[in-house]
């Protein structure tokens, strides 16, 4: 099976069923199926060959979806490029992947971001805007419109042929670190887990799931896979930007899933949702950075009779955990288990499994572990290694964990993010979930900065809008529920937190 | 009224433009250049309960409110006068 076979499937079973709600819009099944078979004839009229990479670079926007499906159909492999990217990174990542095409919006160049500044791209082949009104394409043999391919293509899927080992996109991962990473995903790992999430998750063409992640996020791409997986509508919003808007929508379009973050999470408990009726919602999940335990805690009071997912990801392998909602209540700090036909466990440094209790490096073994690291054969080496089956790859994610008795496992930090106080480790978590339980505070980072006495000396970024909060307020609050070597040394507070373009904390700008 | 509009267009150029005016007009979208996002519209209208001395709703946290310096002009002048 590939990818877009789900598409073509849904489109055969459901094909006047809405598929996508956004930007004003219903498209149904069949639609996106047609309109992505024109867009991949397109793609080969103007050269473009199997495997060959098509960024798109455009925001949560119905022709990102007909990008995604027809990319594939024309036996490319799409790359998604966050809109908000600033032409440095996109040229980057243009050059990273040698892309032979590029699905964009006609606003980007009366923005004054264009591909082809600066460096030539002998690469690129075709170039397929998004018309908006007041905004034209500029006319060139090499340039077409969405509009146009839809009227000069035909309809009929393009022959070719294709297996589950080709690759089906790069997600490049913002990285906390260093230069972005295109993750090479091919169709067999996109495809199972996919199916994974939509058994966990049961969803069913009775779903409809509303997402404010961008589909250049991993856990934004899963909701459209697993929403045309499942036969699903997806209504997709381009930000939580007003939340009321995105209630409204939620109320009026009787949404039963809705997939969220953190600091989606953290606005909607300061919200008063009596003037929307969210009665049809089944489920929330979250994932990206871990829920504070007060936040799973307020959540599970404000919608009782919503399962809560709690979930743990990396897009070296898209999900790696999930917590079954009926724990919720009893584990509200632990992520869970391995995702249905995957085993993960945790391993100290000498590569040793340790025991339950003990802080080790969660390995993910599975079907869905990625390819590699586009052109980076040395970090792919660190990442992915070699599993019990030839040619298996094992992925070492870098995320450190504990597991309790019976094997539930509960996130502590990221290798790199470990603070080293007076000898002794301190996780940053631990200090956040504690500030998280300030009345007002909205967000929270913790990191270690040089410290000569200390080595490194804990401080605490606080987010807390329109609330009358001081510093000793903070400490105080540290003092009374941590040991006193976990206590910040320093608080300070911000408007906002530098993120990813994926909405996690940036912490190496911090320290 | 000249003096709710600079309060509004001080208190945007100094928390999410740190201090840069550049070119944002009265009638600049937040949402397409960017300016806002969730929890700048939580600040947002926080500061505009505190100085205005109004309650905003959840369900008025609507672009068509709070979009603009302009919309946010008309917004206040609706609001200021319902509770007169």
């Amino acid at each position: 099976m590939l990818v877009h076979d789900f598409l073509t499937d849904a489109a055969q079973r459901w094909p006047d069923k809405a598929a996508l709600v956004c930007g004003g819009l219903r498209v149904g099944f069949r639609e996106l199926e047609v309109s992505s078979n024109r867009l991949a004839n397109a793609l080969l009229a103007h050269g473009v060959r199997r495997g060959e990479r098509i960024a798109i670079y455009l925001g949560n926007v119905v022709e990102a979806v007909i990008g995604i499906f027809g990319v594939l159909k024309a036996g490319a492999v799409f790359v998604m490029v966050n809109p908000t990217t600033k032409q440095e990174k996109l040229e980057y990542i243009l050059n990273d992947s040698g892309a032979s095409g590029i699905l964009a919006d006609a606003g980007l160049l009366s923005a004054g971001i264009s591909p082809f500044q600066n460096s030539p791209k002998p690469s690129l082949k075709v170039v397929v805007l998004r018309e908006r009104a007041g905004v034209t394409a500029p006319a060139s043999p090499d340039t077409m419109t969405f509009g146009a391919v839809a009227a000069q293509f035909p309809e009929t899927p393009p022959s070719g042929a294709g297996t589950n080992l080709d690759l089906a996109c790069l997600i490049y991962t913002s990285g906390s670190t260093g230069e972005p990473k295109g993750v090479m995903c091919d169709h067999g790992n996109v495809v199972f887990v996919t199916q994974s999430i939509v058994q966990y998750l049961r969803n069913s063409s009775d779903d409809i799931v509303l997402s404010v992640l961008p589909l250049s996020f991993s856990y934004g791409l899963y909701q459209l896979m697993a929403s045309v997986c499942s036969g699903a509508t997806l209504v997709l919003e381009d930000s939580f930007t007003f939340p009321a808007v995105v209630l409204k929508r939620m109320a009026a379009e009787r949404v039963t899933g809705f997939a969220g973050v953190p600091t989606v999470y953290a606005i909607l408990l300061g919200i008063d949702l009596k003037s929307f009726d969210l009665s049809s919602l089944r489920y929330m999940t979250n994932a990206a950075a871990a829920l504070p335990v007060e936040h799973v805690r307020r959540l599970r009071e404000k919608f009782p009779a919503v399962q809560l997912y709690l979930m743990h990801g990396l897009t070296e392998v898209a999900r790696t955990v999930y917590l079954p909602p009926e724990e919720v209540d009893r584990r509200p700090a632990s992520v869970g288990r391995a995702i249905p036909g995957t085993e993960v466990w945790l391993e100290d440094d000498d590569g040793r499994r340790v025991p339950p209790g003990e802080i080790g490096e969660l390995v993910v073994r599975g079907r869905h572990v990625m390819r590699g690291y586009w052109n980076n054969p040395e970090a792919t080496r660190e990442r992915f290694r070699p599993g019990p089956v030839s040619g298996e790859r094992l992925c070492y994610s870098g995320d450190l964990f504990r597991s309790d008795e019976e094997g539930y496992l509960y996130f502590v930090s990221r290798k790199d993010d470990i603070i080293k106080c007076r000898g002794e480790k301190v996780a940053p978590r631990e200090v956040e979930n504690v500030i998280y339980g300030i009345e007002g505070v909205t967000e929270v980072a913790v990191v270690g900065i040089p410290d000569p006495l200390l080595g490194q000396a804990i401080k605490a970024f606080v987010v807390a809008p329109g609330c009358e909060l001081t510093p000793a307020q903070v400490l105080a609050h540290c003092k009374a529920h941590l040991e006193d070597l976990m206590v910040p040394k320093q608080v300070e507070f911000r408007a906002e937190l530098p993120k990813t373009p994926s909405g996690k904390i940036r912490k190496v700008d911090l320290r | 009224m000249s003096d709710m509009r600079a309060k509004v267009r001080g208190y945007i150029i100094e928390n999410f433009l740190f201090g840069q005016a550049n070119d944002l007009q009265d009638n600049t979208s937040f949402l397409e250049k960017g300016i806002l996002d969730s929890t700048g519209v939580l600040e947002l209208v926080a500061f505009l309960e505190e100085a205005f001395s109004i309650k905003i709703d959840a369900e008025e946290t609507l672009p068509d409110n709070l979009d603009s310096i302009d919309l946010i002009c008309a917004f206040l002048e609706r609001k200021l006068k319902a509770a007169a």
